[in-house]
């Protein structure tokens, strides 16, 4: 005999499982009872079986794996004895759930079980199935469930009961079969069945209309019944908690009440009564009848209840909401939450004692107050609300800042109807917890302030005082950088002064000071630093006296080893030293940024779907666009986001939340793809409107235009240029082919691993804004696509003409292209570089697949 | 043919979302029984598909945030999306898994009742009763909460399945 199949028994196994003294002397001890268990279980030991399941449960409870012995639990239930069956079907429910294989194997012995004449074998068979069935057992074993609904065994019942909401859940169209024997139930007196009854109506009313229907209509009457008996019962031992009899009962009488009655004004009024006598009645000194007022609001506040009844309701909540109990407490502020939509002035009068528990030391109080308070603000009263909360921010615990923050954040920029209130909160916010806020938030600041031109000077001078007091909140200190480097000069000059402003005298090298210390800062991160730089760069514009020291500054970055930093720094030393009169442009004020487009930029983002009509909406009006198809084919909805390409003038890159970066210009980098970004502005600040290679992607519409005026001045310089310079795309600039030739590179617009698309180009010396290009397609793949589409969208200043291509068949693995020419006319020639969104449709052997993609790399110049 | 593989789909559909919704609306997620070092001393789970390392993982970081808490914090907690209700007797910690809109306060009563339960069945219940007779706060459990729903709260129903097979063997 094998020495391990002998096992321990349960009991040592334990003991000795208790007395390990580390992990893993646990993990040894598990280890050697499972190969002993296993080898238990490959030798068929019968005796043993029963015991080796207990332990597997045992070790199942402490996280250890226990597949194995699967299997054995589905012999002890096909075993006779009821311990056996009754160890078997707990280790099931234990050890298996629906979605194992194994489980289909227990059908036939379920179905047994379900017909024994032992009336606790079958209460164990309905148990398992209510546990764990799955659908399809949901449809194997649904009519004998339905038939032990029937039976007289109270025991049965209501466990049938329970079973057939598993049923209904798993396989809602089998709803129909359960509604009448569920309404039976409800006649009966034992509690078990009545309360295992009422949750299966419950469940019925959620799955099906009829049967909610029919359940109104013969259910109501019954239930204010049982709700009647049980509230005036006399003492029942078995059932009584606390002086009241089966408040389990109680609740679930109420929950299904309140689904019979949302809506219905009928029901309602049947049950006012019972509700008023149950709210009135029952003792609330005690959790258990707490519990029952608690539902009985709930019930109330979802029904069409008369005023009256609204009024009690209240009432309760707001003794609750008075209670020393943080328990009670708890539930009213839950409670008040779901009674706001119905009666908000009520819940308003209890304003003082909410924004009491927002401050309150237990944290799921705090969580469930502030979410309250974020719906109790309303435009009347948001100013006092955001005063209230910004002043607790300052000294709340550290781990709720965050959740804090984000809603002040939020209901700063729903409720505010003056900038300069909107702006006075941010700065407070920002220096109170600016560790806290998230990235779009302050971007929305940067955004609001580029926009409120009387403002900015109010502004800088109020994040310049908050940047004293708090240095070391990051977004506070990035916002002040970015109006320093935009607004530097009205701080110094105290431009645009309010009436309520302290004048304050700021001197230049102050603001340089500002810039430098964060720079240096040691907790500074690289975005930061990278917008301290730039900063620098517009500052050394600004205020030409302290232009050798910010090329100092800036000097001492050129051999930083962080590339983005050290690119930066050397680019920018490069402008300072050698291109001192294009500085003062290229450096200008950024362009006032559009807040239309940020705030619907941010709604996009945040909202992960939008649909359709939504993004319809989005588009400014007019902003049609002219959708031209290879083929005859109405816009078939996901041409819809090729929409969006009209949006503005930029052509919009995927990932909005990141392109706001871009769009502000001085934060263009990201974590992420620092070096990605940092070359796009490269491009971006020198590279404009020369045919620099293929790549350049421009980012900025808008400063692009800017920067045209510059090129001329720019041009005569290049003759000094080193060869080493960084501007070496002006140096080129003479010997490239420039804007008059008509010769266009080629360019792979677009590429994935199955397909590649290239363009050439030509163009008419007579006509420049008319291109034609020439498509090939190529298949990357290793088979042969059929019914080959291509499809192309373009914003509206640009016109486009498709002729079809020359075949709808591309052979596999290069082997051939398909070619396609089109025509288009950018009507805006000159101002607005080419963009276009592209889809391509194809079979692979009969499946279909779609491609899409932008095209931002057109050659300048088209 | 294409019309019947649509049909079939959609029902599959429905299906599922069914069982979503089913799924919101468990009432009862899980009830775990804890010691105060943490130890898990009894797990069952409600219609919850987890594995074992996010079943590990969830009832860390549930026992690390509900034995945090003070005597007179309040004793719902929520992480994740569930509502977490506790109560502590003596060393051990119950902890129940519930839906958001269940009755918290019919939770910590149902909580009461379990503990009664076993009081009546081992006689001044303890940890140890529980660990070494783990099948029989099961099979109680069982008898009271089925998928997640209240099937019997009468101590002498809930215990008599128990009763007759002590007597039997």
């Amino acid at each position: 005999m094998n020495p391990f199949s002998s096992g321990t028994r349960l009991r040592d196994m334990i003991k000795a499982i208790r007395a390990c003294k580390t992990a893993a002397e646990e993990r040894a001890v598990v280890r050697k009872e499972c190969a002993a268990i296993r080898s238990s279980i490959s030798e068929n030991d019968q005796d043993y079986s029963h015991r080796n399941i207990a332990k597997l449960m045992f070790i199942h409870m402490l996280g250890y794996p226990t597949h194995f012995g699967q299997m054995e639990c589905l012999k002890l239930i096909a075993s006779a004895g009821f311990p056996e069956k009754r160890i078997g079907y707990l280790g099931l429910m234990l050890l298996l759930d629906e979605r194992q294989e194994v489980l289909m194997l227990v059908t036939n012995s379920l179905k047994q079980d379900l017909g024994h004449t032992n009336q606790y074998i079958v209460g164990l068979a309905l148990c398992a199935l209510g546990n764990i069935c799955s659908a399809e057992m949901a449809r194997d074993l649904a009519p004998e469930v339905e038939r032990l609904l029937l039976t007289r065994d109270p025991n049965i019942k209501k466990k049938a009961a329970l079973c057939s909401i598993r049923i209904i859940r798993k396989v809602p169209d089998l709803a129909e079969n359960f509604s009448s024997p569920a309404t039976s139930l409800l006649k009966e007196k034992h509690h078990g069945v009545l309360i295992a009854g009422v949750q299966l109506c419950t469940d019925l009313c959620k799955v099906s209309e009829d049967a909610s229907n029919h359940l109104r209509k013969n259910c109501t009457e019954g239930l204010v019944r049982i709700l009647k008996d049980i509230c005036n019962s006399p003492y029942a031992p078995e059932y009584d908690i606390a002086g009241i009899t089966d408040p389990f009962l109680h609740i679930r009488v109420l929950r299904l009440l309140r689904m019979l009655g949302h809506g219905d004004a009928d029901t309602s009024e049947y049950i006012n009564d019972i509700l008023a006598q149950v709210a009135s009645k029952t003792e609330s000194n005690k959790n258990a009848g707490n519990a029952i007022l608690y539902e009985c609001v709930e019930t109330i506040m979802g029904i069409e209840a008369t005023s009256g009844l609204r009024v009690l309701a209240i009432n309760i909540l707001g003794r609750f909401l008075s209670n020393r109990d943080n328990n009670i407490r708890y539930v009213a502020l839950n409670m008040l939450m779901k009674a706001i939509s119905v009666d908000s002035q009520a819940v308003q009068r209890h304003r003082t004692t909410i924004l009491e528990c927002v401050k309150d030391s237990d944290a799921s109080i705090r969580k469930r107050a502030l979410e309250l308070v974020f719906l109790l603000v309303n435009d009347t009263n948001a100013k006092p609300l955001t005063k209230e909360l910004i002043d607790y921010l300052e000294v709340s615990d550290q781990d709720f800042k965050g959740d804090l923050t984000s809603k002040i954040c939020s209901i700063i920029e729903k409720f505010s109807q003056e900038k300069k209130w909107y702006i006075d909160q941010m700065v407070k916010v920002l220096s109170l917890a600016g560790n806290y806020v998230k990235d779009n938030v302050w971007h929305a600041l940067i955004v609001a302030i580029s926009n409120a031109p009387d403002l900015q000077g109010y502004s800088v001078r109020s994040l310049y005082k908050a940047f004293q007091l708090s240095s070391e909140q990051v977004s506070l200190v990035q916002v002040t950088i970015w109006c320093i480097g935009e607004y530097g000069e009205m701080l110094v000059n105290n431009v645009g002064v309010l009436q309520v402003e302290e004048p304050m005298t700021v001197t230049e090298s102050d603001a340089v000071d500002v810039l430098e210390s964060c720079l240096t800062h040691h907790s500074t991160d690289i975005t930061t630093q990278s917008m301290c730089l730039i900063a620098l760069l517009k500052l050394s514009s600004r205020f030409p006296p302290s232009s050798g020291r910010v090329k100092e500054i800036i000097t001492t970055h050129i051999g930083s080893v962080v590339l983005e930093l050290q690119q930066r720094a050397i680019e920018f030393n490069s402008i300072i030293q050698r291109h001192q009169n294009i500085k003062s442009s290229l450096v200008e004020r950024m362009p006032v940024l559009d807040e239309s487009t940020f705030i619907s930029k941010r709604a996009g983002s945040s909202q992960a779907n939008i649909s359709t009509e939504k993004s319809n909406q989005q588009l400014p009006s007019g902003a049609s666009l002219k959708l031209s198809n290879g083929v005859a084919k109405p816009a078939a909805s996901p041409l819809v986001d090729l929409l969006d390409l009209s949006l503005d003038d930029t052509p919009v890159p995927t990932s909005t939340s990141n392109d706001f970066l871009h769009d502000l210009l001085d934060v263009g980098l990201t974590n992420s793809s620092s070096s990605a970004s940092g070359t796009d502005i490269l491009m971006d600040l020198l590279s404009i409107g020369t045919p620099v290679q293929s790549n350049t992607t421009p980012e900025n519409g808008s400063s692009i235009k800017g920067f045209n005026d510059i090129l001329p001045i720019a041009k005569p310089n290049t003759a000094t240029v080193q060869v080493v310079d960084l501007l070496d795309g002006l140096a080129s600039n003479g010997s490239h082919p420039g804007a008059q030739s008509p010769v266009h590179p080629s360019i792979t617009a677009y590429q994935s691993s199955t397909l590649k698309i290239t363009f050439s180009f030509t163009k008419q010396p007579d006509k420049p804004q008319v291109t034609q290009i020439h498509a090939t397609f190529m298949n990357l793949s290793s088979e042969a696509y059929t019914d080959f589409i291509f499809q192309a969208a373009v914003p509206k200043f640009i016109q486009l003409h498709l002729d079809p291509a020359n075949s709808n068949h591309l052979p596999a693995s290069g082997n051939g292209r398909i070619t396609q020419t089109f025509t288009i006319t950018n009507t805006q020639h000159g101002q607005k570089p080419l963009a276009m969104r592209i889809r391509i449709a194809y079979k692979v052997s009969n499946q279909e697949r779609l491609e899409q993609g932008q095209i931002n790399n057109f050659p300048p110049g088209l | 043919m294409l019309g019947g593989q649509l049909i079939s789909v959609l029902r599959r559909e429905i299906v599922e979302e069914g069982d979503e919704k089913g799924v919101n609306s468990m009432g009862i997620r899980f009830v775990l029984l804890v010691n105060k070092q943490g130890q898990t001393r009894l797990a069952q789970y409600y219609a919850e598909h987890l594995t074992l390392d996010e079943r590990r993982a969830l009832e860390g970081e549930i026992v690390r945030k509900c034995l945090a808490r003070t005597e007179q914090q309040c004793s719902f907690v929520e992480h994740r999306n569930y509502k977490i209700v506790y109560r502590r007797y003596a060393s051990l910690f119950f902890l129940v898994g519930v839906d958001n809109d269940e009755n918290e306060l019919a939770i910590l009563e149902f909580i009461h009742l379990f503990v009664e339960t076993m009081d009546r069945h081992f006689g001044n219940v303890c940890e140890l009763d529980i660990m070494f007779h783990l099948e029989k706060a099961h099979f109680m459990l069982e008898e009271m909460v089925m998928n997640g729903c209240i099937v019997e709260t009468s101590k002498s129903n809930i215990l008599a399945p128990i009763q007759l097979m002590e007597k039997a063997s």
